[in-house]
This record gives structure tokens, C-alpha cells and sequence, in this order.
């Protein structure tokens, strides 16, 4: 890797880092933080391929409220720098993406611990009303998680290629690499889930199954589904007596 | 100044009237700033800064003084919503800052109390339409696309999703600096209650279908195998006998068990290790592949 490529690398673990927190422009997902690594390091393909893996697997993995998801961010960067300079399978990929996963809610967690202290210092300066402190206390809590995928990016980038790493990572058995892969066809289910536990109320459950079975039974495509979707929920909404409460009354008065 | 002195004076009505507002170029600068709304999230007051960040160009225009030190205060109390939708909310609260900077007789307890009133229904409309539906659809198309190595995937996900956000963003800001607290009682109406209700019908029966096509289980443990009549092999599988039964029932068990689970508050990487255990150990046993 050259010296250029790893400065753009580590540029970009830390545009991804920073979106990890955001959660606005989506450079944590998968599909973009993986396809980001492939250009810098000159192979878009095995970058756009290893995205489009991963993100299958994170598919729902999401923040909400104070709850916190796997982290995608590191997860991608590490495990697309691996797969490119250090030439593994995609098999290989997902294998190293879900601990470093872990690894990565671990260090968010902690920055978001120690941006408590830049939340006090933001109270002095309001007492002082120095704005320009407030923001600095902001945007140092931001580089910080921008450190935080930057750093052990840089590391992994410099010994990636190494033989050390290599005969590391070809040492893993094929039982493991083959079963994670397997598994990677499946691990979904845990973001599904995470998503319809938010969603989910009694009343509406009947379209999940509606959904499943018109899946399992058809061929419609991925965009078929989001229009089907959009009739039924409108339709829903139009014809659910809770929301037409009051035309009902209406109509009951006037055959008084 | 004594810390209750400074409490008093920001209590105290604004008499002076002055014809301080806001105008566009205070509206970018609130909406550029507002996509760094979680920057310094932290466990304490979560996107406290953040929000206190975005509304400084307002601030800074509409106070001096001690009364600037009380609005930067006021906007350092604890807040956590969807992102997207935390827009219409600076807007409302810039609308109140600005009619309380020109003497409206709006106290600062109002002020908080919109916020906090508001960010906890907001969030849940957010959060179905945000990352319930629009993202793990646009997700999984971008996906699909990408499995074939074409740069499109990435590129309709990217697009498309901040497309959506932006626009929230922007309009929610506008929608809520002119509507300003007439926005609360617009809430009590249905129309929000129906936004979240038809987020969520769409976004539960695209999962239903997720679940039944974009996973994969194979079980090729053979149950038996014989000549048919035609002198064909057929081999009967677990898989196949499922497959003629409900394809994806295996997915749709595994994603209730993985939601009884996380209702359990356990973590879900633990889940995760979990699966990849049953994956490992599956081939391993030749069960699954």
C-alpha cells in the first residue's frame, strides 16, 4: 500500500467512524464504507461485493433511543482492508467482520462515555457564553469517533499485506470459514427482528404474515413489495373505523 | 453574577421589544448544523450539544449578554430523537426563541417543554419510517445489486436514502419555524398517529417478505433416496420437504425466537455468536450448508 492510499484510508475509516454516530449520510453502512475502502485500495469490485454481503447481515441493525447496535463502521473498514490488501475469501470477510463488530459497540461505547466530559465543559462555556467553545466541545466528540475507526484502520492497513497476518488468517479452518458463511445467510434474522419488536403492534402483525406468505408463494420483486406495501397501508388507514370515527357519527345522526 | 441572579434575569420577561428575527440564511445554517446532530452524543444528556450547536446562528442573532448565556443553557438540557425528525423541532424552537426575544410573553419552562414534549412522539414516527422502512428497503435493493459487483448498488442506496433525509430535514425545519407551536396541537390530530401507523404496515409486510427470500438455510440432510419409476434418483430432503410445506419457515422461527430474545434485553451480538455457532457447528455436522 502506498503512502497516498493509506492517508485516504485512514480518511476515509474516519468519515465512516463519524457516520457511525451521525447516522445521516449512512458512510457506516456496510454498503458504503466497504465500497468507499475498495476504491482507495484500487479493487471497487471486491469492495462493492463484500458491502453488498455484509449489509445483508446488518440489514436492521439500528440505534434507537439509547439502545445501541453492533458496530457496522469498524466492522466494514477492517474487514474490507483485510480482504482486499491481505486477499482472503468473502467468506473470510464475514468471518472477521462480526467480532470486530463487537469490538467497535465496545469503543463507541466508551467515546460516548468519555463525550460526558465535553457535555460539562460545554456547560462552562455556556455559563460564559462562549460559543465557540460549545461547538469545539462538539466537534471534538465527533473527531474522537472518527478516531476511533481511524486508528485501528491505519494499524490493520500497514500489516495487512504482511506474511504474518496472511498464514493468521489462512490458518483458520475451513469448518469455521465455511460454517460462518453458511451462517452469514441467516444472521439477518437478528436485524429483522430488531426492527419488527419496533414496529410491531398486535393489530398490524397480520401484514408481516401477509408479507411472508406472498414472498414465499410469488415472485415479486423487492420494489413490487414496497408498492403492495404502500396500497395496503393506505388502504388500511382509509378504511380503519379508528380513524373514521367521526364520519360515522356523522352518518348516525343524520338517520336520527 | 450569582448562579440564582442569572436564573431570575432569564425568568424574567423580555420587555424590550425588539425586531430581531430570523430569516433564510439563519435556516441553513440551523440545517447544515443539524447534520451533526448526534456528533457528541453521550450517555448523559445524548444529543444535548448537538441541538445546542445547531440553534447558535439563532441564538447568537436573537440574544447578547446573559440572555445569550441562559438560551445556550436552556438548549444544553437533555434531548435524544430520531435525527431526522429532530428538524421540525429546532424549527418550533426557533420560531419561540425569536417571539421571546421580541418581548412574547414565552417563559423558558414553555421552551423546554415543547422540546421534551415533542421529541418522544416524534421518535416514534420516525424510527418506523426512518429505520424500519425507508432504510432496510433501500438497503436491500442497494444489496441485491451489489452481490453482482456493480457500483449501482451502493450508489441507488446512498442516493436515494439521503435524498429522503435531506428533504425531511429541510422542510421539517421550515414546517416547524412557520408553524411554530401550532404544530402541537396539529399533533393531536390523527394525521401523525396515521403516518406511523402506514410507516408500519409497510415496513412489517416488507419484513415479512425479507424474511421468506432474503435468507438463506439450506438443510440437506437426506431422509431418503430411491429409483423412481421413470429410473430418475429422487432424493428426498429435510429442505425440500420444508420447501414444499411454507419456503422461509426456518427464517420466520429463527426471526420470532431472535425478537422473544431481544425483548429479553439480551444483547444482540450474543444472538449473533449464537447463530454463527449453529452455523459452524451445522456444517460441521453436515446438517446445514
Amino acid at each position: 500500500m502506498s503512502g497516498i492510499q493509506l492517508v485516504l484510508l485512514i480518511i476515509v475509516a474516519a468519515i465512516s467512524g463519524m457516520g457511525s454516530v451521525l447516522d445521516e449520510g449512512q458512510t457506516h453502512r456496510p454498503l458504503v464504507a466497504c465500497t468507499l475502502v475498495g476504491i482507495v485500495l484500487g479493487d471497487v469490485k471486491t469492495g462493492i461485493i463484500l458491502g453488498g454481503t455484509l449489509e445483508m447481515m446488518a440489514l436492521g441493525w439500528m440505534n434507537v433511543g439509547a439502545s445501541m447496535a453492533p458496530d457496522a463502521a469498524l466492522a466494514s473498514v477492517i474487514s474490507a482492508i483485510l480482504v482486499i490488501i491481505g486477499k482472503q475469501s468473502i467468506g473470510a470477510g464475514i468471518a472477521i467482520a462480526i467480532p470486530i463488530a463487537a469490538a467497535g459497540q465496545v469503543l463507541t461505547i466508551f467515546v460516548r462515555t468519555i463525550t460526558v466530559f465535553f457535555q460539562h465543559l460545554s456547560d462552562k462555556y455556556a455559563n460564559e457564553g462562549n460559543t465557540r467553545g460549545i461547538e469545539m466541545c462538539h466537534f471534538l466528540g465527533l473527531s474522537l469517533q472518527g478516531l476511533r475507526v481511524a486508528i485501528p484502520a491505519a494499524l490493520v492497513g500497514v500489516v495487512a499485506g504482511t506474511d504474518m497476518v496472511t498464514s493468521f488468517l489462512a490458518s483458520i479452518p475451513e469448518v469455521i470459514t465455511r460454517g460462518l458463511q453458511v451462517s452469514g445467510g441467516f444472521i439477518v434474522v437478528v436485524g429483522y427482528a430488531m426492527v419488527i419488536n419496533m414496529m410491531q403492534s398486535k393489530n398490524i402483525m397480520p401484514f408481516f404474515f401477509l408479507g411472508f406468505v406472498f414472498a414465499a408463494f410469488t415472485g415479486v420483486n423487492l420494489i413490487g413489495f414496497g408498492i403492495i406495501g404502500a396500497v395496503l397501508a393506505i388502504l388500511y388507514i382509509q378504511l380503519s373505523p379508528k380513524y373514521n370515527a367521526v364520519a360515522v357519527a356523522a352518518d348516525d345522526l343524520e338517520l336520527e | 453574577m450569582s448562579k440564582s441572579k442569572l436564573k431570575e434575569n432569564a425568568n424574567r420577561q423580555v420587555h424590550v421589544t425588539s425586531t430581531k428575527t430570523l430569516d433564510k440564511s439563519d435556516m441553513k445554517k440551523i440545517f447544515i448544523r443539524s447534520w451533526f446532530l448526534l456528533g457528541s452524543f453521550n450517555f448523559e444528556r445524548m444529543q444535548s450539544v448537538g441541538f445546542c450547536v445547531s440553534l447558535i446562528p439563532a441564538l447568537k442573532k436573537l440574544y447578547k449578554g446573559d440572555e445569550l448565556k441562559a438560551a445556550l443553557k436552556r438548549h444544553l438540557e437533555f434531548f435524544n430523537t430520531q435525527p431526522f425528525i429532530a428538524s421540525p423541532i429546532m424549527g418550533i424552537t426557533a420560531a419561540m426563541e425569536e417571539q421571546r426575544a421580541q418581548g412574547m410573553p414565552i417563559d423558558e419552562a414553555s421552551i423546554s417543554g415543547v422540546k421534551v414534549g415533542l421529541m418522544g412522539p416524534l421518535a416514534g414516527v420516525g424510527d418506523p419510517i426512518f429505520w424500519g422502512t425507508a432504510r432496510p428497503v433501500l438497503a436491500a435493493l442497494g444489496a441485491s445489486i451489489a452481490l453482482s459487483g456493480s457500483i449501482l448498488g451502493p450508489l441507488i442506496f446512498f442516493i436515494a436514502f439521503n435524498a429522503i433525509r435531506l428533504a425531511t430535514k429541510w422542510y421539517g425545519l421550515n414546517y416547524g419555524y412557520q408553524k411554530g407551536t401550532q404544530i402541537v396541537s396539529d399533533m393531536k390530530g390523527n394525521k401523525l398517529k396515521k403516518l406511523t401507523e402506514g410507516a408500519s404496515i409497510l415496513g412489517l409486510f416488507v419484513m415479512g417478505a425479507l424474511v421468506s427470500k432474503w435468507t438463506s438455510v439450506n438443510i440437506p440432510y437426506e431422509l431418503s433416496r430411491y429409483t423412481g419409476p421413470d429410473g430418475a434418483e429422487v432424493i428426498t430432503t429435510v429442505q425440500s420437504i420444508l420447501d414444499q410445506l411454507v419456503p422461509g419457515l426456518i427464517p420466520l422461527l429463527m426471526t420470532f425466537t431472535c425478537m422473544t430474545l431481544l425483548k429479553k434485553k439480551i444483547n444482540p451480538l450474543i444472538i449473533i455468536f449464537g447463530l454463527f455457532a449453529t452455523g459452524i457447528l451445522g456444517y460441521w455436522a453436515g446438517i446445514l450448508s
